[in-house]
């Protein structure tokens, strides 16, 4: 048993890096207030972390008894949640919102380090259990950094949502899991798996588990209808909050739901058809249920988007709609969609972490976070608008940006796999969409400043951490072969036969 | 090839502007003679650089399905993927290159660009802002007429929405917001229509790389043009089959939008009433050219099955747009609204031309398109010629204007004439070309389109009546006549309206071979579609 537990430990280092760096924040926090150390040391945790995730051999493993799974796929997320972690620590730094509370900012960054483990046990989970433990680290830290500047009434308000929510959907996977279990008797999911194939099993049961568990994935990426506690949380929270919750739980809830799909529905004696999408055990095609939960999203979050005024908000729908994106990519059920979503993931992190870091500026300059505070704001700080135009043309999805790269993917997934009405209607929402970042454009160029509306500059660190955020942004949009090529190569889930 | 510093002119061509714009943005915002200067110099060069390639111009080439038939090509590899074996190869080229179909195109964005500037040099708004994105558009619609790799030709078409946005929404009229925001996601809805059917078409078509011998898929719209490279079961393999008459028609209305056709054209008189004159300028002059050269360059081409079997409903669209345009036309009483639904119905000329599917035809549709840039750019500086004077565009308001203003009379008359498609001016013959070619296709619906010629008479006569005939208002007593800027602007356009009406080989010998070579594609291959059925 040691031995195997040692060996599984070589896999583990990302996320032992986070843990002691969770420990030394709790400690370092009982000697020091200095919320600047305590944040580095967080930094340094996640640094450390996505250094062993970068190093670890390219092989893939499972660890401690198959209850993680160590593949090109987990890799591949557990980069994107930590580097999301990182540039929001970076954000925290500047955060004039953090810096107006003077206690428990060791708590803050502990407990950003420690969602990140949550996430990367997440993209790696392939034990149910497992699965259910890393979703509830990484809630109950949501749960209380959303509720973090708690003197704020809306801030609470938020957090009390999240955990009734929260507790509700993981309650109705938990339940999922359990019937699972009755069927199979089995709670690693290449068991699952096997159990299924040998054919035993009532189909319907297994439908009702599985989209009791589905609630749970759902919940976590905030797809319609499990989306209620989104615009809440999200206007409530810290933005450095919120702008870690729309990129990397939603990866995290994405890499999750992706390996359980795959691993515990399709044919894995079959294999892969022949144009590389998977066949599904039973003959249940549980993408179906996935489009209905795409098309929900994306049209319900675009066309509730279109009547917000508070940018938070208005985020958080749009974030809504690009998770509805992202499930057509998994709808396909092939790995040119997986691929897909995985490259959308890239280029979302930097478009969405933009807007969001844009509209913590505003917010720390003007205090306000509304879309009147945007009024000429390209007269009044043209870097900003500039930025900010870019940002939101990518989440649009036009070209040179990046984020037409990643609609270009899912859309091609899509054409590859005949699914043409999907696609027509992902197209015509991201002109829907348009309408409504464009909105944000109109007030920051075509409106003319408020009376006494002040002009502002940038501090340096402000504009190198625009341009951190820019330059890929576009970047990516205009040379996206390595990206692309990295992550097709990373495609692989444990136990899958290529 | 012609190069200079080791970029191809194509390069230059497209990207001087950009290299314009960053020059205007490092100006400082209150030197504002300078930063109109900049825009001025970097068209003028652009000018410059388009009478060269029209000098060099090889009139025996071809073009259109051929690599060789293209002149000035510049080709380097952009994006090339090469992946694991469920993915297959990713190729994106950065490739140029012009032909009979574009060349004429190319020189019109130049000039027009050109003109343009000179039109923006009443505009004091955020000066800086307004240039730099004037010289962003130019380089979008450069890029869209010398791309030869659909990926790239779909980020030029892109590229331009913002800059129009923009420039709409800033520097336009009382209905800006609402004009520049309906122009942004009319022209979204049709290009993401074209997106899809740019994926579907990747999909189906693979070539050989001849580096490695493995099949690649691409991007490059030669490559698209040729029925044998579509791989066997892919969505539009085949000829004559559903897929391919819908990916046909998602490309056709993401064209359509911008040409405008009826009725997708909503957008046109609000972004045309809203806009300054310069903009005004290049939407009638190069943007809705747009869309005519995307279905002669993409969709004739490479669906030419679906161009046999569309015919009649695309002639019947082209009547459409040419008398609809011409009667609401005939309704107005705002001159720049006049010019704008004019405008709708000269493209229905264009739209009939094409549709005839013949040489006689398709010429005078690509003339059609480089003769309605030249004059109704003609037309919009003169409503901004007076607009500026007597701050209001109502018809009915002047009159009597002939013995006021002579000079601008002149070359009002001139415009108008050649709009109306009077002998002797350009407008005529590519109206003639287009209608012959139509008549022998569809003679009815030639026929019928007819009644269009005569509105148009009509309703420019009538205009020409209302501004400068009759008594003079009062207030208009003391309008000054045309100024030294805006003759320097209007002259060369006169100048080219009555050359190319009187002699227009210069005009026609570029195209002739690439139009006789798009006539064959498109009824050998059609016919091979019927014959199928």
């Amino acid at each position: 048993m040691l031995p195997h537990i040692l060996e599984s430990a070589k896999l583990f280092y990302p996320e032992l890096a986070l843990t002691i760096a969770f420990c030394f924040v709790i400690l370092a926090g009982l000697v020091t207030r200095n919320r600047i150390f305590t944040g580095l040391a967080g930094m340094a945790g996640v640094l450390a972390a996505l250094y062993f995730v970068s190093v670890q051999a390219p092989v893939d493993g499972t660890a401690f008894s198959d209850m993680l799974a160590v593949d090109g796929f987990s890799r591949f997320f557990k980069i994107v949640i930590l580097a999301a972690t990182f540039i929001v620590q970076l954000f925290s730094l500047q955060s004039a919102e953090l810096k107006s509370r003077a206690m428990g900012t060791a708590e803050y960054n502990a407990l950003l380090t420690a969602l990140a483990l949550g996430m990367c046990l997440m993209a790696g989970a392939s034990n149910m259990l497992m699965m259910y433990l890393a979703l509830e680290l990484t809630s109950i830290t949501s749960y209380l950094l959303a509720g973090y500047t708690r003197e704020a009434e809306d801030s609470a308000e938020a957090a009390l949502k999240y955990v009734i929510y929260g507790a509700v959907a993981s309650g109705m996977m938990l339940y999922g899991i359990s019937i699972v279990y009755g069927l199979t008797g089995a709670l690693d999911i290449y068991s699952v798996n096997q159990a299924l194939g040998s054919g035993q099993v009532n189909l319907w049961t297994l439908i009702l588990a599985g989209i009791l568990i589905t609630v749970g994935f759902g919940y976590k990426i905030s797809a319609v209808p499990f989306h209620f506690w989104t615009p809440d949380v999200y206007e409530g929270a810290p933005v450095t909050i919120t702008a870690l919750l729309s990129v990397a739980s939603k990866a995290a809830g994405f890499a999750m739901m992706i390996r359980f799909f795959r691993v515990t529905f399709a044919d894995l004696i079959m294999g892969g058809q022949e144009t590389g999408a998977w066949a599904m055990l039973g003959g249940f095609e549980w993408n179906e249920v996935l489009a209905v939960l795409a098309v929900l999203s994306m049209t319900l979050g675009n066309l509730v988007a279109l009547w917000q005024n508070n940018l938070k908000r208005l985020l958080a729908y749009s974030s809504i709609a690009h998770a509805g994106y992202m499930l057509l990519g998994v709808v396909t059920m092939s790995p040119e969609g997986v691929s897909a979503v995985m490259i959308y993931f890239v280029v979302y992190l930097f478009m969405n972490l933009g807007a969001f870091y844009v509209v913590m500026l505003v917010a720390d300059k003007t205090g306000s976070e509304e879309m009147s505070a945007y009024a000429g704001l390209g007269q009044r700080s043209p870097f900003i608008g500039v930025a900010m135009t870019i940002f939101l043309l990518s989440l649009t999805g036009i070209p040179p940006t990046a984020g037409f790269v990643g609609k270009l993917y899912i859309f091609s997934a899509l054409i590859g796999a005949k699914m043409i009405g999907l696609v027509v209607i992902g197209a015509l929402n991201s002109v829907v969409s348009l309408y409504y970042y464009v909105r944000i454009l109109k007030n920051m160029f075509l409106k003319d400043a408020a009376p006494g509306g002040a002009v502002f500059g940038l501090s340096v660190p402000e504009v190198a951490m625009l341009l951190l955020l820019l330059v890929p942004t576009l970047l990516l949009g205009l040379y996206f072969g390595p990206l692309v090529e990295y992550a097709q190569a990373s495609v692989s889930i444990f136990g899958i036969p290529r | 090839m012609m190069q200079f510093l080791g970029l191809g002119i194509l390069t230059w061509i497209t990207f001087l502007p950009v290299a314009g714009m960053a020059v205007v943005l490092l100006l400082g915002k209150d030197n504002k003679q300078a930063i109109r200067w900049t825009a001025a110099v970097f068209t003028g060069i652009q000018v410059v650089i388009a009478a060269l390639i029209y000098m060099g111009f090889d009139r025996g080439m071809s073009g259109i399905n051929t690599m060789a038939g293209f002149q000035y090509v510049e080709k380097v590899s952009w994006i090339d993927i090469r992946s694991f074996s469920w993915f297959g190869n990713l190729k994106i080229e950065y490739f140029l290159g012009i032909d009979g179909l574009s060349v004429l195109m190319v020189i019109l964005t130049a000039l027009i660009s050109f003109i343009a500037v000179f039109a923006s040099w009443g505009i004091e708004k955020s000066l800086k802002g307004y240039f730099a994105l004037l010289l962003l558009l130019d380089a979008g619609m450069m890029g869209v007429f010398v791309s030869l790799d659909f990926f790239l030709f779909y980020v030029f078409w892109e590229i331009m929405l913002l800059p129009m946005y923009f420039l709409i929404g800033i520097w336009g009229g009382p209905r800006r917001e609402y004009a520049a925001i309906k122009f942004f996601l009319y022209t979204l809805l049709g290009s993401v229509r074209m997106l899809l059917a740019v994926i579907a078409l990747y999909f189906s078509v693979s070539v050989l790389d001849p580096a490695t011998g493995e099949k690649v898929h691409t991007f490059n719209m030669i490559a698209m043009m040729n029925p044998a490279n579509f791989e066997p079961g892919s969505l539009l393999e085949g000829v004559g089959t559903t897929w391919r008459y819908m990916a046909f028609i998602a490309l056709f209305i993401g064209f359509a939008i911008k040409v405008p056709i009826f009725p997708f054209h909503t957008w046109l008189p609000d972004a045309h009433v809203e806009a300054p004159t310069a903009i005004s300028v290049i939407l009638a002059g190069v943007l809705l050219k747009m869309g005519t050269y995307g279905i002669l360059r993409v969709s004739f081409p490479m669906f030419p099955d679906a161009a046999v079997a569309y015919q009649i409903p695309l002639a019947i669209l082209g009547f459409v747009n040419i008398v609809y345009g011409a009667l609401v036309a005939m309704a107005q009483t705002d001159f720049k609204k006049l010019i704008a639904y004019s405008s709708i119905s000269h493209m229905g000329v264009v739209i009939l031309g094409m549709a005839a599917l013949n040489t006689q035809g398709m010429t005078g549709a690509i003339l059609q398109m480089f003769n309605h840039g030249t004059i109704t750019a003609m037309l919009f500086l003169i409503v901004g010629v007076i607009y500026d004077r007597a701050h209001t565009r109502g018809l009915n308001e002047f009159g009597g204007l002939m013995n006021q203003m002579p000079r601008y009379s002149a070359v009002m008359v001139i415009a108008f004439f050649a709009a109306l498609g009077l002998p002797g001016l350009s407008g005529f013959i590519s109206e003639a070309f287009s209608f012959i070619g139509a008549f022998q296709a569809f003679r009815w619906i030639a026929i019928a389109s007819t009644i269009g010629i005569v509105l148009t008479a009509a309703y420019m006569l009538w205009t020409l009546q209302r501004v400068f005939l009759g008594t003079l208002p009062e207030k208009w007593k003391d309008l000054p006549d045309i100024n030294g800027r805006e003759l320097f602007m209007l002259v060369p356009l006169a100048v080219i309206v009555i050359i190319l009406g009187v002699y227009p080989a210069p005009a026609i010998d570029l195209m002739s071979s690439a139009v006789n070579t798009l006539v064959d594609i498109v009824n050998a291959q059609g016919a091979m579609a019927l014959i199928g059925q």
